[in-house]
């Protein structure tokens, strides 16, 4: 197990060292001057020059990468060229926004598409099962943007004036403020540094900060605001988690040892899903991973249609003003996210199949 | 020879009867998706081919002065009880007065042009890449395999979009972006197959009647990676077309007035409460073509891996 576990973590580094340089390359690669996308077309090759010297872009290639590599490895990600600001900062401000979107997509993927593949599976061939999988087909098949903007049509304009009512942008109602949880406790923080971005980092995930501090005002106005975007990004992620259930539970469900446990007697219920469900996860869990890298390129598209200031839309803004630090920062930390959780999907393998240890 | 003259014998016809193309065939008509996704994508080549006969209206003339239309004037069709005095707009009209129905029609070719070529061009860079990784081996293998990883680790729409604003925005790179982000895919699955067989016994007889590398790898072991990546790529094809509609609709692909449907969706997208159809139409589109795509993928999946086959 901690043999498989250190073969494993061993194995990612290189794809993160290639993640670094690959982000640090395209970075390089994306045409136009920084500076005068930053300071305007008029700017003077003086102010470029000391541009250039401020944010170290006069140095070799190799030497910027040398450098820039050094800085990650202490978690300094430069200062936005921008915004004038360390891009840590603007990363805590803006990843919380992400991760809750995410998290709130991936469980609705989760909770709605298991339990309907399982479903599908057992009632094979059913209407139920044909009205599953045809939803499940449509739902792989549409575009994010497209389900976002018709379900603010729906939900903002339709329904207005109905208690179905859901605010179709942004993540809070204007007026509504969040106080950060250290602030509720009356703890004392450092003014700057990790543990201060860690604290606003968590503080910044809207509803889980008022459901800590019991603020259900602002839980239920977040959560309102949190629920079109999050439906909106799961329903790649469920239909194919939906898709992969079904086919994998039919997989199982054939085999010898369901019989058996049938024959001796155990309810249906225990058969599926004690017995099938753990068997037919492998590729679940595998699909699940995956999905994660698509959560937040569909991240993009979802934040920009519903005003949401997160990775996502920082990132395409970033690109088009040539903002190196930020396409740097962000890329890498997503990139670096997609890996480790895969990671994490492999390291799970071994606890749903054992075997899978003795390999 | 004389052995050429000599009748088939019935099993060596039925044999032939059953190859692997016609039973794979049979199957696929057999599918009740599968037919679905053919008969939407008979449609859609149809509507694409004859375009210019089956919409009404020219997709980038302006209507300003023609007819009596509005900006943003909803759909008007007469069997729904649309005054028969008004011009007949099936989608409407969009925010350039141009009639939507005609831009949906010739948007078709767009669609299926960036499917096709983008899943082109991804299958062939890739089937290059994963049989040379698969056949040759040892580092050559690793040093491939580690750049596709890295490729992978990047969401594809993100990668794609940092490679077009490398590039530079409009159609013709957004497919080349996407084309790029694709291969790993294809170049896996043909990568697979070229192992699983490389150590056959035919292959090295192959070897051993003296074929040379090429003529082994192109003749005896590549059409093993065919039935895979016909499925790959017509699965490929739905993906292809989502992810450069999103480029469109974030301004980096096909640009106005081109009547792509992502671009549409996205030069209308704050008109989604005031004139609604602007948007649901294209995104209508869309979704079938996708849809037709993953359909008949699905089927062709299932049709061609017998070990798939359900029942």
């Amino acid at each position: 197990m901690i043999q498989y576990s250190i073969r494993r973590i061993l194995a990612s580094f290189p794809v993160l060292l290639g993640i670094l340089i690959a982000t640090f390359v395209l970075a390089r690669l994306i045409p136009g001057d920084p500076c005068k996308a930053i300071l305007g077309e008029k700017a003077t090759q003086e102010v470029c020059a000391q541009f250039a010297e401020r944010y170290g872009l006069n140095k070799p290639i190799y030497v910027q990468l040398g450098i820039y590599m050094g800085n990650v490895l202490r978690g300094d990600f430069g200062t936005s060229i921008r915004f004038s600001r360390p891009v840590t900062v603007i990363l805590v401000e803006r990843l919380p926004t992400t991760v809750e979107l995410g998290l709130a997509a991936m469980t609705i993927a989760l909770v709605v598409g298991i339990p309907a593949g399982i479903i599908s599976a057992i009632k094979r061939n059913s209407v139920l099962d044909v009205v599953t999988m045809v939803g499940a087909n449509i739902g792989v098949s549409m575009p994010v943007y497209w389900l976002g903007l018709m379900l603010a049509y729906f939900f903002a304009l339709v329904l207005k004036d109905t208690p179905f009512w859901l605010p179709p942008s942004g993540r809070l109602s204007p007026g509504v403020t969040v106080v950060p949880f250290y602030q509720v406790w009356g703890w004392t923080v450092p003014e700057a540094g990790f543990w201060r971005g860690v604290l606003d980092f968590v503080a910044r995930l809207y509803l889980f900060n008022s459901l800590i501090t019991g603020n259900w005002k602002v839980f239920r106005d977040a959560l309102t605001h949190l629920i079109l975007p999050a439906l909106a990004l799961s329903t790649i992620p469920m239909s194919i988690i939906a898709r992969m259930t079904r086919s994998s539970m039919l997989e199982v469900l054939r085999l010898d040892y369901i019989r058996t446990a049938r024959a001796k007697g155990l309810t249906e219920r225990l058969v599926i899903l004690k017995h099938a469900l753990r068997n037919a996860l492998l590729p679940i869990v595998t699909v699940v991973g995956i999905q994660v890298g698509n959560l937040f390129a569909g991240a993009v598209l979802t934040e920009t249609i519903f005003g949401l200031a997160g990775v996502g839309s920082i990132l395409f803004e970033a690109i088009t003003a040539r903002d190196f630090p930020i396409i740097q920062a962000f890329t890498v930390v997503i990139a670096i996210g997609y890996v480790v959780i895969n990671l994490l999907v492999d390291l799970s393998y071994v606890f749903i199949d054992p075997r899978i240890r003795l390999e | 020879m004389a052995s050429t003259s000599v009748p088939l014998s019935s099993s060596v016809r039925d044999y032939r009867a059953n190859s692997l193309w016609r039973l794979t065939l049979r199957r696929i008509f057999r599918q009740r998706p599968a037919i679905i996704g053919m008969t939407l994508l008979g449609i859609l080549v149809f509507c694409a081919i004859f375009a210019p006969v089956i919409a009404p209206y020219d997709p980038e003339a302006v209507l300003i002065g023609v007819e009596d239309v509005r900006k943003r004037e909803p759909p008007c069709i007469h069997l729904l009880g649309c005054p028969k005095d008004r011009p007949q707009h099936l989608m409407g009209i969009d925010g350039n007065v141009r009639d939507v129905f005609s831009r949906i029609i010739f948007g078709a070719r767009i669609s299926l042009f960036i499917g096709i070529t983008t899943v082109s061009f991804a299958i062939l860079v890739g089937t290059i890449l994963g049989a040379v990784s698969g056949y040759v081996g040892g580092w050559v293998d690793l040093v491939i395999m580690r750049i596709l990883d890295v490729l992978l680790a990047f969401p594809s729409l993100l990668l794609a979009i940092a490679i077009v604003t490398v590039l530079g925005r409009g159609l013709q790179n957004a497919l080349l972006a996407i084309a790029i982000v694709s291969i790993p895919v294809y170049a896996r699955v043909v990568r697979a197959s070229v192992l699983s067989v490389k150590e056959n016994a035919y292959v090295l007889a192959s070897r051993a009647l003296g074929g040379s590398h090429f003529h082994v790898l192109l003749r005896r072991i590549l059409p093993n990676a065919i039935p895979p990546l016909i499925v790959q790529g017509t699965l490929g094809i739905g993906t292809a077309i989502l992810d450069a509609a999103a480029l469109s609709f974030l301004g980096l692909g096909a640009q106005p007035p081109t009547p792509e449907w992502g671009t549409m969706l996205g030069t209308e997208r704050n008109q989604v409460f005031t004139a609604p159809h602007l948007v649901f139409f294209p995104g209508l589109a869309i979704m079938i073509t996708v849809l037709s795509f993953n359909l008949l993928g699905d089927g062709l999946r299932d049709a061609i891996d017998p070990r798939l086959k359900q029942g």
